[in-house]
């Protein structure tokens, strides 16, 4: 490993960022995969492995990508939320890889609520 | 760029490890391999969590959910639930003393939430063996901006407005000993970090060295560009190989990043850290014995003054500092002296970290303010004694501190006011006792480790320690006579006065502070030959309740002696010339019906 100059920690800082971040919890945006019985049945797995590919292709740092149990709602799954910091969460339904990149382009990066394909927004009904 | 959606935070510190966190770690990749989660999931290597009673332990992040008191058998089931359908499973929480639900998020558990990290701001969230991950979390800034943007007196500067004391046990300011230091005349000059940690229980400075040896090494680079060294030495003590494992992967990654060896960052430092193995000596936790050990000399303690930061190694100036000290620079140097000196008491800045043991429920390390009270750290982070017995003292400070007994449980934790009442800070030993607790058998414990301990060079620390032992013992045997307390009193001046070194002067401590707190237990085992606390073998009886035994047998079928006689469904009887006072019947009787006088 080559010497390093003060430049370089924060070299070293910006690589491990992502790293850190997702330990400290601190995020601008985090998904949810819903990965209950149901969903991985309707595919959830595809949506959580096409997510994981988006957020490494993006190498986005302040996203969180994680996986909780059935919402109870297992007639419109595979699911997701999504969290935008200080926003309340979004739910999307009836989901499959088209849609999750749409999603993910229009909300998670760009930050609009991509209506077609969501349900509620906290608790209350869209689309 | 790993995808990784979830890092599970392992603890590896030695605790852990004992309790086989390493096999754990091994089934888990095991089994998210099976579930082909092994490319979403990573598991890290982290050091000690604190909560040691409740090892191994495992945080998933970033759901913050803490695990505890994991079993191999476990995790097939938590890969399953909680990585795979994102389940988390209840069972292996943690569920507080007082409450029947269990809390899964860490940030949530009192233990957790009321500490206040600086010494130990990096613990459970990085792998201590990769200097990448110290670096991520603001490591070496402070390095950084020492070299480049201060002088050796701004750090000194800073370094003393922040009101930073010894965290080894004496408290002595610790820019204060950085300016003689650099002020002493010299060519070349040393830095030493002591690792020997000799008080029985206190692990803080394990931990410290096992989950982030980077902390401790670059308190010691910035302290060596201060004072004017170029030579830096830790002397660890030989029982803790994972410390010594964890702090030599760390030298070399920085050496190899150029952060220790010749023209450090560029700016022309030059520092080198080489790595001393103690060999058994609590003497050595002394400077001047350290430095005797370090030189391949017998440890022995020599009159101050000079000290060491005059003349030490091979008489050259010397600043020796404890792990805890050097661990918490870098964040002064970052955050500035004003930051850390609004945390404390007015003459105790910053946080201590404290290893809570003894007769309380979450036994473990804690950091916490200085100025927190007694009852805080036993009750609200301490989660109380179990089985709800009484409390009865805490002793602090290792074998040199005293007790404090229930009346100054709101006595705030700070170096003066520890001194107050008989006891020191010291490294950070936090013995809670109950009402089990025999405090002249205490005594007794301590001064026989002193006696064990003592080198031997000054006379009055040599015999009087054993002479002391030696009432002590007798009293616990029944043999306390009239004046013995007295003796002590006086033996303890004596000791307290003549010895060269802290060891000596300190070792009457524990004597005098439970006379003072707790005189009337020596009375009861001289005056009345009575144990009160049930301990002193000598001074008990065990006998059973011929009203409650129901003649079930369980104690004589356990007795080792054979000691006990009856029919069965009758009344049984301990014969008192067998037994041998070991308690297993009072263990086993269902009914209690066995009492110990």
């Amino acid at each position: 490993m080559p010497k390093i100059k003060p430049e370089d920690l924060e070299n070293i800082r910006e690589r491990m960022s992502r790293t850190m971040s997702l330990r400290d919890g601190a995020a601008r945006a985090k998904i949810t995969v819903h990965m209950g019985t149901c969903g991985i049945a309707a595919g959830a797995r595809t949506i959580m492995s096409t997510l994981l590919a988006l957020t490494e292709e993006e190498q986005a740092k302040e996203i969180i990508l994680t996986a909780l149990g059935c919402a109870g709602l297992c007639s419109r799954e595979p699911m997701i939320t999504v969290e935008l910091k200080g926003q309340a969460p979004v739910k999307y339904v009836d989901l499959d890889e088209e849609k999750t990149k749409k999603i993910f382009s229009g909300h998670v990066l760009s930050g609009t609520v991509v209506e077609e394909y969501a349900l509620a927004m906290g608790s209350e009904r869209l689309g | 760029m790993e995808p990784y959606r979830t890092h599970v935070m392992l603890c590896a510190g030695t605790g852990c490890v004992s309790n086989g966190s390493f096999r754990i770690k091994e089934t888990l990749e095991r089994e998210l391999k099976k579930h082909n989660l092994q490319n979403e999931v990573a598991v890290v290597m982290t050091g000690c969590n604190g909560f040691c009673a409740q090892g191994p332990v495992m945080v998933v992040k970033p759901d913050d959910i803490f695990y505890q008191l994991l079993t191999d058998d476990d995790i097939a089931h938590l890969v399953e639930e909680h990585f795979l359908k994102g389940r988390p499973v209840q069972k292996l929480m943690y569920t507080p003393p007082a409450e029947e639900l269990p809390v899964p998020k860490m940030s949530d558990i009192g233990f957790f939430n009321k500490q206040r990290l600086i010494a130990l701001r990096n613990r459970g969230m990085i792998d201590p063996e990769q200097i990448d991950e110290y670096i991520a979390r603001d490591g070496y800034t402070a390095l950084a901006k020492a070299l480049n943007e201060m002088t050796p007196e701004q750090i000194i500067e800073e370094i003393k407005l922040s009101g930073l004391r010894g965290r080894g046990g004496a408290g002595f300011p610790t820019g204060r000993k950085w300016e003689l230091a650099r002020a002493a005349n010299g060519e070349t000059k040393h830095i030493v970090c002591n690792a020997d940690e000799g008080d029985p229980g206190a692990f803080m400075d394990r931990s410290i060295i096992e989950s982030d040896p980077h902390s401790v090494l670059e308190g010691m680079i910035i302290g060596a560009r201060a004072i004017g060294a170029s030579y830096g030495h830790v002397y660890i003590r030989n029982e803790y190989p994972l410390a010594r494992e964890r702090l030599i992967k760390a030298i070399k990654q920085a050496a190899d990043y150029g952060l220790l060896g010749k023209d450090i960052f560029g700016t022309g430092f030059d520092f080198d850290v080489s790595i001393h193995r103690g060999a058994g000596a609590f003497v050595c936790g002394e400077e001047t014995s350290l430095i005797a050990s370090l030189e391949g000399r017998a440890p022995e303690p020599r009159i101050r003054p000079p000290f060491p930061v005059e003349s030490g190694i091979w008489d050259a100036p010397t600043n020796i500092n404890n792990v805890e000290t050097w661990a918490n620079v870098p964040d002064i140097i970052n955050r500035g002296a004003k930051w850390f000196s609004a945390i404390g008491t007015e003459t105790s800045k910053g946080t201590k970290v404290f290893s809570v043991v003894g007769k309380v429920k979450n036994t473990g390390l804690v950091e916490v303010p200085m100025g927190i009270t007694l009852r805080e750290i036993v009750y609200d982070i301490g989660g109380g004694i179990p089985g709800d017995k009484e409390f009865k003292a805490v002793q602090t400070g290792g074998p040199s501190g005293g007790c404090i007994p229930q009346s100054l449980l709101d006595l705030p934790i700070d170096y003066e006011k520890l001194a107050e009442v008989g006891s020191i800070m010291g490294s950070g030993g936090l013995i809670v006792m109950d009402e089990d607790t025999c405090m002249v058998d205490v005594a007794r414990y301590f001064l026989e480790f002193l006696k064990d301990e003592s080198c031997g060079k000054c006379t009055a620390c040599r015999e009087g320690i054993d002479v002391m032992h030696g009432i002590l013992v007798r009293i616990c045997e029944g043999n306390g006579k009239e004046g013995d307390i007295e003796m002590l009193e006086e033996l303890s001046e004596a000791v307290k006065d003549s010895s060269l070194c802290a060891l000596g002067r300190t070792a009457p401590n524990p004597v005098i502070s439970t006379i003072r707190y707790f005189r009337d237990e020596y009375e009861a085992h001289i005056n009345d030959k009575s144990c009160p606390a049930g301990v002193c073998k000598a001074l008990i009886t065990y006998a059973i309740d011929q009203e409650k035994c129901k003649g079930c047998r369980l104690c004589a079928k356990n007795c080792p002696q054979e000691a006990i006689t009856g029919e069965v469904k009758m009344p049984h009887t301990i014969e008192q010339d067998k037994c041998i006072k070991c308690g297993v019947c009072f263990d086993v009787c269902k009914f209690d019906a066995v009492s110990v006088t």
